[in-house]
């Protein structure tokens, strides 16, 4: 039997950290608690690739694993990895960045983004990003004890990010803006001359980027344009980008963080911390992962592009507004014309008709309205959940 | 490979309604391309991918490995177009290296393979020698696994 010791202290919740125990849980993670329950859905809910790594990359890790690779690395990361990271950076953004200090490996994205906000956030500094957003930045900002500030992109604007709202939003306390192009979970993508309107009022407030591109390679109708790539922002910008998404490598947990000397610096002090480094063996299969980046790449891409379309196709015909979404592998069509809050609508999907997508609120209050919807499924797997939606908003 | 391509080698069953819209056409534009492609003999037909080691009485199949004379007119072609007309041939290729013919083929018994050879395949004029293997168990064919991969922990819902 458990006994309760009697020097135990009443209410542990009431010893937990007020800024973290006032963090509502993720609407994502309530929503897979529902979907948990079920096993014959068609999940339009995830948030990741459906294929596995490409294999010569599975193959390196297995070689290394092999070869009794499994010692820590540099807090760094391996140097060769960082080479390559810099060559690559350097080809798709034109930014050359030195590999010595200028680069560091961390455990996703997700590490990068909560380094980069904890080494330049101070109590009550203001960070501005854009919703509906990835679910992770509002909660990092107020780990660090900084205030979040939302500037809520709109459907009518295709999601994109303006200068406009953003002057809105800025004061004197702000010092960072968090981007994420093409955007998670609207597959918002910005055209270039947005990118430079955005740089230039970074510039003329004097902030800092921290820009998340983990999905640039999954841009569909243009060119990817990256913020680091204006003239003046490599001073100011923290480039954050992974092999997550375009080598469908989650299960690795590989990211890295690109920045000036100084905020690289910053970053790896918490990192060697925290975190000392990142998994040898995943860093071993990024170095193969960018022996042929294009090529794995394009693959995988194609097939993206082709079930968007399929998918973008499916909403316009059942006469659902949906903004053609630009990259990632998202779509956020508009359901707020049905009478049903978001989570009712994506409830009564699934318990109707066994169809599971994320209710928009997921990722901010101006996600009401929305669903998400990842296209990341097999082909027939969204043609049927697209009959089936048709189905479902022809009874309501 | 032009993408359409790729696609129906994929899933031949594709509809040409879908295969438009994956592609961004018209479906009359895709018929058109596929009409091309089999006037033009680029496809060349359509079939199911079968496992037949999941078949009762599954067929029993053998590489064999064939050395021929070279004729004089016509090369290896006339004596290679004859062998491929045998409809227990399935599949038959001009190889480099050590052998000059690789042949797929077929039948209901490993008895019935083995009187093709020795009495159809290498009593022919032009063949010099067969090598028969025998297939005892196929694990990917035509780019597709025969064997299900478990089911991975990829949640359902993530963000
Ligand atoms: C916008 C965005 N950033 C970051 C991440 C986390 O990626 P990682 O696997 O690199 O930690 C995700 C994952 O869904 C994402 O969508």
């Amino acid at each position: 039997m458990l006994k309760m010791k009697p020097n135990a202290p009443k209410s542990l919740h009431s010893r937990i950290a007020p800024h973290v125990r006032d963090i509502p849980p993720s609407g994502i993670r309530e929503f897979f608690d529902i979907v948990s329950t079920r096993d014959d859905i068609i999940s339009l809910g995830v948030g990741e690739p459906d294929f596995a790594t490409p294999w010569h990359i599975r193959e390196a890790a297995i070689t290394a694993l092999e070869q009794g690779v499994t010692s820590y690395t540099s807090n760094y990361g391996m140097l060769s990895l960082r080479r390559e990271i810099a060559k690559y950076v350097a080809r798709r953004t034109g930014v050359d960045y030195n590999p010595e200090n200028e680069v560091l490996i961390t455990v996703g994205v997700s590490e990068a983004m909560d380094l980069a906000v904890r080494a330049l956030v101070s109590p009550g500094d203001e960070v501005i990003y854009h919703e509906p957003s990835y679910v992770s930045y509002g909660p990092l900002v107020t780990f660090a004890h900084g205030k979040p500030v939302v500037v809520e992109t709109k459907k009518e604007d295709e999601f994109r990010l303006t200068r406009k709202a953003l002057e809105k939003k800025v004061s004197k306390r702000t010092r960072l803006l968090l981007l994420n192009f093409p955007t998670n979970p609207t597959g918002a993508v910005l055209r270039r001359e947005d990118v430079e309107d955005i740089a230039a009022f970074v510039i003329e407030h004097d902030l800092i980027v921290i820009t998340d591109e983990i999905y640039s390679e999954l841009s569909y109708d243009a060119e990817h344009f990256s913020i680091v790539s204006v003239p003046g922002m490599r001073e100011r910008t923290i480039y954050l980008h992974g092999f997550s998404k375009a080598w469908a490598m989650t299960g690795f947990r590989m990211g890295f963080a690109c920045a000036p000397p100084e905020l690289t610096e910053a970053m790896m002090k918490i990192h060697q911390y925290t975190m000392l480094c990142a998994p040898i063996l995943s860093q071993v299969a990024s170095i193969e992962a960018l022996k042929k980046p294009e090529e794995d790449i394009a693959e995988m891409h194609a097939s993206y592009e082709q079930r968007r379309n399929v998918m973008h196709s499916a909403f316009v015909e059942m006469g659902v507004e949906c903004f053609r979404p630009g990259g990632a592998f998202y779509m956020f069509p508009y359901i707020g014309n049905f009478g049903l809050t978001s989570k009712e609508f994506a409830e009564r999907l699934i318990e109707e008709e066994s169809v599971a997508a994320v209710p928009g609120t997921g990722f901010g209050p101006c996600g009401e309205g929305f669903l998400r919807c990842c296209y990341a499924t097999a082909l027939d797997e969204i043609e049927e959940a697209m009959t089936r939606f048709a189905r479902f908003i022809g009874r309501l | 490979m032009d993408e359409l391509l790729k696609l129906l080698k994929n899933n031949a069953k594709e509809s040409s309604e879908t295969l438009a819209k994956m592609l961004g056409g018209t479906v009359e534009e895709v018929q058109q391309r596929i009409d091309e492609y089999e006037r033009g003999g680029i496809i060349q037909g359509y079939q199911a991918v079968i496992n037949e080691d999941k078949l009762d009485g599954a067929p029993v199949t053998a590489a064999i490995e064939v050395k021929l004379t070279a004729e004089h007119a016509g090369g290896f072609n006339r004596i290679a177009e004859r062998v491929s007309r045998f409809p227990e041939v399935r599949s038959a290729f001009l190889m480099s290296g050590g052998y000059d013919l690789l042949l797929f083929v077929h039948g209901d018994t490993l008895h019935e393979v083995a009187s093709f050879v020795s009495e159809k395949l290498s009593t022919l004029d032009g063949v010099v020698g067969t090598a028969t293997h025998f297939m005892l168990k196929t694990y990917k064919k035509n780019d597709v696994l025969m064997h299900v991969e478990d089911e991975t922990e990829r949640p359902k819902v993530s963000p």
